[in-house]
């Protein structure tokens, strides 16, 4: 079966690194495309990346050579194991020499090794930085799901802009394009936590009026979000203590986030109820608006 | 969205595996990386022109010095880059954990990591001294070193780590470890060389010109051991605690 | 002979180790699933003789890369949608 000459053999003792190389790279391809969570992506961005450097290794290896390390006979100071009182006098004269070429067969091709050794840590210093920018995305949107990402996304930007026109129509002023923005600034830095009550009422009408254009598993994830997962979480008994910290703590957390959010909305309700109001109305113009934005 | 991806991974996939069938044959001395002029000449030339039995780090630290050197300089920017983005950061949906300290620090695991994080220093000592001879280097040595203080922070809390290498030190010996790579590539260039040909040390030193080039590896070596060892551990601390370097995992 | 067929295990639970660090739910047991195809990537590398990209990524895709993104998922979402 392994015998030289062999389909079986040409294809997977001697081509066998390469074909693995390419279907770890697809792997994490498509983990880099498909996946949702921005995790899932960073894991297969490094398998993309580790399969690109195993084709850089597998390309170097010769067959029957050592690693690139000088054996003891060729070693510049290797010699002093054997023979001492023989080199002590010739030592001096010859010194060290040049190998021929098939000596350097003998030795593996340490290029590759060095273009990969130094792209190994700085991948991991990419990925710190990736994760970092994960945890700021999570504080910011509380998520590192893609879709519900583009969903938030969305929704702010709808927001920002009903908001705009509201506050033009209720100053008195004529104000300049410029002064509105700078008004409207810290409106969006806290609108998050005023948004989203709006944006449940929004994903239930969602539901009832257009259930053909969003996913029925979307709309799952985004209605009930908290019920299955504490569920689901508690029924696996090894991490049983830790999810209900993390559950103690979401909950411990949610009151407070609901004060805030009462807290924060005892200013701006009056402009709110007539901006849901108003946004029914002005939703679909704005559908058409914002992508050019 | 799965369904459409799987087109272009298809596709290169296939484009790939058609490629693979050009590759040289696993193994095959004479493909053309491992017959190239440079690669046997490092192989060939290594123990001639600096004495290092490590062909690896040979080539590492001299050969493509300046590769090296500006790879150090990429970790270290990562290290400020995630600084400056964690740094006081806080958004609507941060965890505002309330650092507890009454959860104590088990007696077992202290103990244990009490007595392994000096023995694992020391091995990443070895690592980085002993690079020239034997697998290891710079970045392995500061990595290994690096994680023994994020051991520490596992063990006790980030704040104990963080009193016996405080964050600020952390970039200053970051900074230190570049500055020290860039200054001995200086100082040959002073000495009438080119950036980073260290065999013109040979001048200050009382040595011979290939074995100026074997000492002056391992300040480099040891440059890179800095400012990855303190990147590493700013990354771990700073990603665990979301900036805030309270509390912790 | 032998070594052809190390060599060819690792491959091909390399292959295994990348689409489960890739399909399992939890973020948690994704990150360590990754850190075992790291450490299978460094055996594979060891035995193809680069030593010093093996120890490399020992401690770097096996240890500090895992270590924080454990330390990452804790402060995130543990759950994954997909």
């Amino acid at each position: 079966m392994f015998e030289d000459g062999t389909i079986f053999n040409e294809l997977f003792i001697e081509r066998l690194n390469y074909i693995i190389y390419v279907i770890l790279l697809l792997i994490g391809l498509h983990g880099m495309i498909a996946k949702n969570n921005l995790i899932k992506k960073l894991i297969g961005m490094s398998i993309f990346q580790t399969a690109i450097i195993l084709f850089y290794v597998s390309v170097g290896v010769k067959e029957g050579a050592t690693i690139p390390i000088y054996l003891p006979e060729h070693d510049p100071h290797g010699s002093h194991v054997t023979n001492l009182e023989e080199n002590s006098s010739s030592e001096e004269s010859h010194g060290p020499v040049a190998l021929d070429a098939d000596l350097v067969k003998g030795y593996a091709n340490p290029l590759p090794h060095v273009l990969m050794l130094t792209a190994i840590v700085v991948g991991v210093a990419t990925l710190g930085l990736a994760l970092a920018l994960c945890q700021k995305i999570y504080q910011g949107y509380g998520t590192i799901e893609e879709d519900e990402l583009l969903t938030k996304i969305e929704r702010q930007e709808m927001r920002s802009n009903p908001s705009v026109a509201i506050k033009s129509m209720d100053s008195s002023k004529m104000t300049t394009v410029k002064l509105e923005k700078s008004v409207s600034k810290p409106k969006v830095s806290s609108s998050p936590s005023t948004q989203r009550p709006n944006a449940k009422l929004k994903a239930e009408a969602k539901t009832d009026s257009s259930t053909t254009k969003v996913k029925t598993s979307r709309v799952k994830s985004v209605s009930s979000k908290t019920k299955p997962m504490a569920s689901k979480s508690t029924t696996t008994g090894s991490r049983a203590s830790k999810s209900t910290t993390t559950g103690s703590r979401k909950s411990s957390a949610k009151p407070n986030t609901a004060a805030s959010q009462s807290r924060t909305k005892a200013k701006p309700k009056p402009k709110a109820k007539p901006k849901a109001s108003a946004q029914k109305t002005t939703a679909s113009k704005l559908k058409s608006r914002t992508p050019k934005k | 969205m799965k369904k459409i991806s799987l087109i272009p991974v298809l596709v290169v996939g296939v484009l790939l595996l058609y490629a693979a069938d050009d590759f040289p044959e696993w193994g095959n001395p004479t493909a053309p990386a491992s017959a190239s002029s440079l690669s046997s000449h490092f192989i060939s030339n290594t123990g001639v022109d600096t004495e290092v039995p490590n062909m690896v780090t040979a080539v590492l630290a001299d050969y493509r010095g300046f590769d090296t050197m500006f790879e150090t300089v990429v970790v270290f920017i990562a290290g400020m880059a995630v600084l400056a983005i964690l740094k006081g950061s806080s958004g609507p949906f941060s965890k505002n954990k309330k650092y507890t300290s009454s959860i104590e620090p088990d007696l077992i695991v202290t103990n244990t990591v009490r007595l392994l994080v000096p023995v694992i220093q020391i091995f990443s000592f070895y690592v980085l001294a002993h690079g020239h001879v034997s697998p290891g280097g710079g970045f392995q040595g500061g990595v290994v070193m690096g994680a023994s203080f994020i051991m520490i922070a596992l063990s006790w809390d980030l704040e104990t780590a963080l009193v016996r290498f405080p964050l600020d030190k952390c970039f200053l010996v970051a900074a230190l470890g570049i500055i020290l790579y860039g200054g001995i590539g200086l100082l040959s260039m002073f000495l009438g060389g080119e950036f980073l040909d260290y065999a013109e040390l040979a001048n200050i030193l009382p040595v011979s010109r290939e074995m100026a080039r074997y000492h002056a590896m391992l300040g480099v070596e040891i440059g890179v051991g800095l400012t990855v060892t303190a990147i590493m551990f700013a990354l771990y601390a700073n990603l665990s605690t979301e900036g805030k370097l309270k509390g912790g995992l | 002979m032998g070594l052809e067929l190390f060599n060819t295990m690792i491959l091909l639970l390399l292959v295994v180790a990348a689409i489960v660090a890739l399909r399992v739910k939890d973020l948690l047991t994704a990150s360590v699933v990754f850190a075992v195809y790291s450490f299978l990537m460094c055996l594979l590398w060891a035995e193809m003789g680069a030593v010093d990209v093996a120890f490399t990524e020992a401690t770097v895709g096996a240890g500090i890369s895992t270590v924080v993104m454990v330390a990452t998922i804790l402060n995130l979402k543990r759950k994954s949608s997909d």
